[in-house]
């Protein structure tokens, strides 16, 4: 059975030449970037290169970047890098990704006072016009991981500059897919992922103007300025790197085939009975469908579509061992048996018009085989 | 940290290497640094009747740079007055070497260590003419 | 007599990746092999990864002899350290707010303990004795009411000595406070059994036993068991001790090393210690050339040699042609000498001169051979410029000298 898979919003398959590039540093050169001799020198150069490969393709400068183990590290070290006092509030919007929702909670338990920032049913954090003057920290996200709305991140950095207050964005589902620049927008902190975009799994990365004011997550070693303790995984670090030049180089030519696919899914389910595309008006990333199948449970239909080989998700990973409903479409003012309902399609530009015809296709089927069944039953639909 | 040509040449080819009579009365001695601070300069000189350096030796303990630090300052201190000797300074040894930031400090120890030569000289003539 | 140039022996600061480890990572990071997200629970890809990164924990502690779901994966050693005192410290503050450590512990210890200072914690750091190991007697004294967490590590990284952990662990256990032990330096080294040893967490480090850096795992009991604050919140993976994606390669990569480790230990550790004992009685009858901790309660892979009035620095560019160290990985780019041989109370000057000489599964004869030749030929071509063996060589007593400081 050929396998297509849809479900890239939760990891992507490594580009074959990324993987090119870490073999040389699996297999046959070592060494600890902080050593003096030949061999450490060897490893701390391939992680120079690697830092201005990443800061390139954000607009960042290299100083900017530390690197970590994955964008949960960068979301928790953004969030409590923060000195807060119990009398700080934080905001952070009601959509973001559990590595920022966590350690938001977790900073809420410890006294300070968390406030969500409302979105529409589009999908877009509300725009406000001030924050509560004791706020020290918001986070919004820069794309949203299950329905893709790209949130409106100049505005909310504008608001907290003007404010003095710190500003971050999980930058995560948006890097490597649409235009990031950090310069531009105007955030503190940002973070990122390396396994979403063809890089591999466990590296992440924060970008930060605000070195002096951080406080370290991993303490010892005294790696990244001392803000990042922990010998660096060379290897991947050369793969985020490589992984950061390809996504710079072939930007516009994998948003327009990601844009083409979207398209072809979109027109494809949109005449279907009972099928509703999530924040179909937002602006949205352009390689991620968020569908509400009416009468099915995501999860069924997530578990039908695997058995005919297609990978997609109900929800965001780190959810899909829980049945709950997902926690963005109820912030949008969906009811708990339509998020419940939700199946998300993520592709990238390695997929084909064939995969998603073939995703049509078993969609429909299950359609018809849920019609037909309810029929039987002289169920209403 | 990676060293320059000019460090390493002097590291692989120091110049100037030993010792001389340190009683002698043409012979001036400074040594400087710590073996604790990790590192020690010995540097000597012989000086003529007219004031002129006519040799000079050293011996080193420390880092490469700190080698090639007090290697290169034989060579220049050799066929130079005594006021011109001590007016060498340190940041010309820095960047003739090209020494990284966290080496400067070889390049102090060894303007520190012909400064304590020429006082040595200074101090056993003037005694030894009173 | 063949040797590549130059010759690694900076074991202990990283190891090369094991061929069999980089060719099984392969598997995980093509599309053609398995690259799913672990905590995709929907479809094959997730599953198989999961499967993937499950059977790789099973290696991490049938190496340590524990029950899989006591080891929870991390970046690296220092993210375990961070996690296993910070957390421990966090989750049982109400019960006190004292911990104790040594001077000789690894910064990923040291620093954390610095930081939970700055919070409100009292930290207590002993002392070695000279031959590196503590002494239980002054641990024991140590120990009081509001003690919640002893963290000491297994072998040392600069000088390789073993500390006693089942000992120590009879008197923490007695006394009713955790026991963490930095396991980094040992795995593959030295026989663990957690069945046995009283140790209530434990960290490991995938790179420093032949695998990929940027993972490694901690070591949490469960009976009597153990509860930590989470110092990474999110999507709630390992059983909420840490959250986020596992990266399947770099699992995969750490388990086929511990695995690798269990079956080859024995025989690797003997055949090791003949090419250290090799080297070590190649360079012994020079004068003035003292090693560094116990040889007797030491693994095999490390030799660490001062070679008095020789500078270290110096040395290690004399003896490029070998990768060694002047000390840890992580202090060694600083002109500080290392703060663990000052911790044996070795002179300032011993300190300086030192070298670590760390092998390990690659190390062959020929390299120890060809180190012997070079050390004897660099160290005395630097004592000949040395003011200080000559003043050694004319009878001074260094010690007599007033030197300036700078």
């Amino acid at each position: 059975m050929m396998l297509v898979y849809l479900d890239n919003n939760a990891t992507t398959p490594l580009d074959e030449r990324v993987y090119e590039a870490m073999c040389p540093w699996l297999k046959s050169t070592y060494g600890n970037p902080s050593s003096v001799h030949s061999f450490g020198r060897k490893a701390r150069a391939a992680i120079h290169q690697a830092r201005e490969q990443v800061a390139a393709l954000v607009n960042a400068h290299p100083s900017q970047v530390i690197f970590t183990s994955g964008g949960t590290e960068a979301n928790n070290f953004a969030l409590k890098a923060v000195s807060l006092t119990p009398a700080s509030r934080i905001a952070v919007s009601a959509i973001e990704h559990a590595s920022v929702l966590g350690p938001a909670l977790n900073l809420s338990q410890q006294g300070c006072q968390l406030d969500k920032l409302p979105v529409n049913l589009q999908g877009q954090v509300e725009p406000i016009r001030s924050l509560p003057p004791e706020t020290r920290l918001v986070s919004v996200m820069w794309a949203n991981n299950e329905m893709g709305a790209v949130q409106t991140v100049a505005h909310f950095s504008a608001l907290c500059r003007a404010q003095g207050i710190i500003f971050h964005t999980d930058a995560s589902q948006a890097v490597g897919k649409i235009s990031v620049d950090f310069a531009a927008s105007g955030a503190h902190l940002m973070s990122f992922s390396g396994h979403k975009f063809h890089a591999p799994q466990g590296v992440g990365v924060l970008v930060t103007d605000k070195f002096n004011e951080l406080e370290p997550l991993l303490h010892g070693g005294g790696q990244e300025k001392g803000l990042r303790g922990g010998t660096e995984p060379v290897a991947a670090l050369v793969g985020l790197g490589k992984a950061a030049e390809l996504a710079l180089q072939e930007l516009p030519q994998r948003h327009q085939k990601m844009l083409a696919l979207r398209n072809a899914l979109e027109n494809a389910v949109r005449p279907l009975d009972g099928v509703h595309i999530v924040a179909e008006q937002a602006a949205r990333l352009p390689n991620t469908v968020m569908l509400t199948v009416a009468g099915f449970t995501g999860e069924t239909l997530v578990m039908e579509l695997d058995r005919c080989g297609i990978a997609v998700s109900s929800g965001s990973a780190c959810h899909s061992a829980h049945a709950e409903p997902s926690h963005v479409l109820l912030a949008m003012g969906y009811t708990p048996e339509q998020a419940k309902s939700a199946i998300r399609i993520s592709f990238s530009a390695q997929n084909t018009l064939t995969d998603i015809e073939i995703l049509v296709q078993a969609l429909k089927k299950q359609l018809d085989n849920f019609r037909s069944f309810a029929a039987m039953q002289g169920l209403m639909f | 940290m990676s060293y320059s040509e000019k460090v390493l040449d002097h590291y692989e080819n120091p110049r100037n290497v030993g010792a001389m009579d340190k009683d002698d009365a043409s012979v001036g001695t400074g040594m400087v640094g710590a073996p604790a601070c990790g590192d020690v300069m010995r540097l000597q000189i012989k000086v003529n009747e007219h004031g002129v350096i006519e040799d000079a030796k050293f011996k080193t303990y420390g880092c490469g740079s700190a080698i090639a630090s007090s290697s290169l300052l034989t060579e220049w201190v050799k066929g130079k007055t005594l006021e011109e000797a001590g007016a060498i300074k340190n940041t010309e040894i820095a960047e003739e070497l090209a020494l990284p930031p966290v080496k400067i400090h070889c390049s102090v120890l060894a303007e520190s260590a012909i400064k304590a030569a020429i006082e040595d000289y200074q101090s056993k003539n003037a005694t030894t003419t009173a | 007599m063949n040797v590549n140039l130059p010759i690694y022996m900076d074991y202990s600061a990283t190891t090369p990746v094991d061929p069999r480890v980089a060719e099984k990572m392969m598997h995980y990071l093509t599309l053609q092999g398995v690259f799913g997200n672990p905590a995709s629970r929907s479809h094959k890809f997730g599953w198989e990864a999961e499967h993937a990164v499950e059977e790789a924990r099973e290696h991490i502690a049938a190496l340590v002899n524990a029950d899989p779901k006591e080891i929870v994966w991390t970046s690296g050693a220092t993210e375990s350290n961070n996690l296993a005192i910070k957390g421990v410290a966090h989750f049982y503050q109400a019960q006190g707010k004292h911990i104790i450590t040594c001077k000789t512990e690894h910064k990923a210890v040291l620093d954390p303990c610095r930081q939970l200072e700055r919070e409100g914690f009292e930290v207590t750091y002993l002392d070695p004795q000279p031959n590196g190991l503590i002494d239980l007697k002054e641990l024991e004294a140590n120990i009081r009411k509001d003690t919640i967490l002893v963290s000491l590590m297994h072998v040392n990284n600069e000088i390789g000595v073993v500390a006693d952990i089942a000992a120590i662990g009879e008197i923490t256990r007695a006394h009713k406070v955790l026991f963490h032990v930095d396991a980094a330096q040992s795995t593959g080294k030295v026989a663990i059994d957690l069945e046995k040893m009283k140790v209530d967490l434990m960290s490991f480090s995938a790179h420093k036993t032949y695998g990929p850096k940027g993972v490694g795992a901690l070591y949490v009991r469960r009976k009597p068991r153990v509860r930590l604050e989470a110092q990474m919140h999110g999507g709630g993976h390992e059983r909420g001790m840490r959250s986020g994606t596992l990266a399947t390669h770099q699992c995969v990569g750490m388990g086929e090393a511990f695995r690798i480790a269990r079956e080859e230990m024995l025989s690797e550790g003997e055949r090791i210690k003949a090419l250290r004992d090799k080297l070590w009685n190649g360079i012994k009858d020079m004068e003035e050339v003292y090693v560094n901790g116990d040889l007797e309660h030491r693994v095999p892979h490390n030799l660490n040699v001062s070679f008095n009035f020789v500078e270290g620095e110096s040395l290690i560019m004399a003896l490029k042609d070998i990768a060694v160290s002047s000390g840890s990985a992580c202090t060694s780019a600083s002109l500080e000498p290392s703060y663990v041989l000052r911790a044996l109370g070795r002179d300032d000057e011993l300190a300086h001169s030192s070298i670590r000489f760390s092998i390990g599964r690659f190390t062959t004869e020929a390299d120890i051979d060809y180190a012997i030749d070079l050390i004897r030929n660099k160290v005395g071509k630097l004592r000949e410029l040395s003011p200080l063996w000559d003043m050694f060589k004319d009878g001074v007593d260094l010690k007599s000298i007033q030197w300036s400081a700078h």
